[in-house]
């Protein structure tokens, strides 16, 4: 029964918003610890940067790009929704808000080299 | 007979916790509701159906079901509306304990009314003087937007917070106090934010919105619910939490 | 813990949720420029050794996450696992003071 009941667009924003929280969650202490290379000297960093040169992974941060964006503006909706009076239109702030995301992918995904 | 054009396989639910879907034949009819389907069930195929429903158009809020997995009023709802290939499911509404068949145990959803203070609570005082409530002022707007509520535990049946935080008390009883917070009237101030704080009150709420997308009468518990969050913050700030 | 306490845990995820999206704006503007014409380790320390302003910046953006994360895990944790009460509420402020010292560690590495 459940997923016939979930089935509108404010249930998977919350659906993306959660669970990108979770996987930027989980990269977070990666992202720090290559970035921690850095104490050891440039050469270091520059070692890990040449590893993430290879397309699994580049395909890989795009993706995190996507989720980074989805979570900004599903937050600032969230945020407007909680502190600003009611405004109808959720489901139009929802796609807005994905289509966003997917714009900001895209300028990244055309900004690699 | 007049008015009829074809028949319905409709499944129904079955015994209590555990039980299974049960397919009927019913003649499907022009304007018929999915209450009309139960009802024809039960009165000429087996006796043995329960179910609840009292006033039929839409006032009392007794027949709430989960038909093709989306909880409604039943004596609202068209068949013609929700019907799939002449196929219709119906099923006892969720986040409630099964009694039997189509009837949940609903004393969870009005219990947790209670707990959030959802009554009115007077001054201790008695008011010298009738209250004077201007209907276009903010306060009584909101509280308006929220009286409508017949009780029938859609929202409750269609909430995801409920299913997975068995305390949570639910967009029914934090929509009620929303509507007592905003009543100039009310007495019940800090105690009634207290009651409707934290992990089973307004802070657990994520907007779904499937509360307001299920409310057979528009209603907007999620709109109610952030206006609680706000108010609790409120008064958390100023000392009165 | 008392409803004053939960009301201002719901607040701490929502203050520092309105400081991420600045900080995460700003974060996503870097990267879709720095990443044209390839990453290379000068570049990225070439703009933040040194400079107060990106210290500060990011030091900011490690707090606010630090709080913000762990205050949503704890929500997702209570509402798909069957981990309730103190023993969660730990593990997850364990979780937000791992994620400032890493994150810090990161912020001395690259602006050091």
């Amino acid at each position: 029964m459940s997923w016939r009941n979930r089935n509108h667009p404010t249930f998977w924003a919350f659906l993306v918003h959660r669970l990108s929280g979770i996987a930027l969650t989980l990269f977070l202490p990666f992202h720090f610890w290559t970035l921690g290379q850095a104490i050891a000297g440039e050469a270091a960093l520059d070692g890990f940067l040449r590893w993430a040169e290879q397309p699994l992974v580049k395909a890989s941060e795009v993706v995190l790009v996507v989720l980074l964006a989805a979570h900004l503006f599903g937050g600032l909706r969230l945020l407007a929704l909680e502190f600003l009076p009611w405004r109808d239109g959720q489901k139009s702030l929802v796609a807005l808000g994905g289509a966003l995301s997917l714009v900001v992918g895209l300028a990244f995904l055309l900004n690699l080299a | 007979m007049p008015g009829q054009v074809d028949a319905l396989t409709v499944s129904v639910w079955r015994g209590a916790a555990a039980g299974r879907y049960v397919d009927y034949q019913v003649p499907h009819r022009t304007s018929q509701t999915v209450l009309d389907i139960v009802t024809y069930i039960q009165r000429r195929l087996d006796p043995t159906l329960s179910y609840r429903f009292s006033c039929r158009v839409g006032v009392c809020g007794s027949c709430a079901m989960t038909v093709n997995g989306v909880p409604r009023w039943t004596c609202r709802t068209h068949v013609d509306r929700v019907a799939k290939d002449r196929k219709l499911e119906i099923g006892p509404l969720r986040n409630l304990p099964v009694i039997k068949d189509l009837a949940t145990d609903m004393r969870a959803f009005f219990d947790k009314w209670a707990r959030a203070k959802g009554q009115f609570q007077p001054p201790a005082t008695p008011a010298a003087d009738f209250a004077r409530v201007d209907p276009a002022s903010a306060a009584r707007r909101e509280a308006d937007a929220a009286i409508e509520c017949i009780g029938c535990a859609v929202c409750y049946s269609a909430c995801d917070v409920v299913a997975w935080n068995p305390d949570y008390l639910g967009p029914a009883a934090l929509n009620r106090a929303w509507s007592l917070v905003n009543d100039v009237r009310d007495a019940g101030g800090a105690e009634r934010l207290a009651a409707v704080s934290g992990d089973a009150g307004c802070h657990s709420c994520h907007s779904h919105q499937a509360c307001a997308e299920r409310c057979p009468k528009q209603l907007n518990p999620t709109a109610a619910i952030a206006g609680l969050k706000r108010a609790t913050l409120k008064a958390a700030l100023t000392g009165a939490l | 813990m008392s409803a004053r306490a939960q009301t201002y845990l719901w607040f701490a995820q929502r203050l520092s949720g309105a400081v991420l999206a600045l900080c995460v704006a700003v974060h996503l503007a870097t990267i879709i420029l720095a990443v044209q014409g390839g990453l290379s380790a000068a570049e990225i320390l070439g703009r933040t050794r040194g400079s107060t302003a990106w210290a500060a910046f990011y030091a900011a953006f490690v707090l606010a996450v630090a709080v913000h994360a762990p205050i949503g895990l704890r929500a997702i944790l209570r509402e798909w696992t069957l981990w309730r009460g103190r023993g969660l509420d730990a593990a997850v402020a364990l979780v937000g003071v791992g994620l400032a010292l890493l994150g810090w560690r990161a912020v001395g590495a690259v602006v050091g």
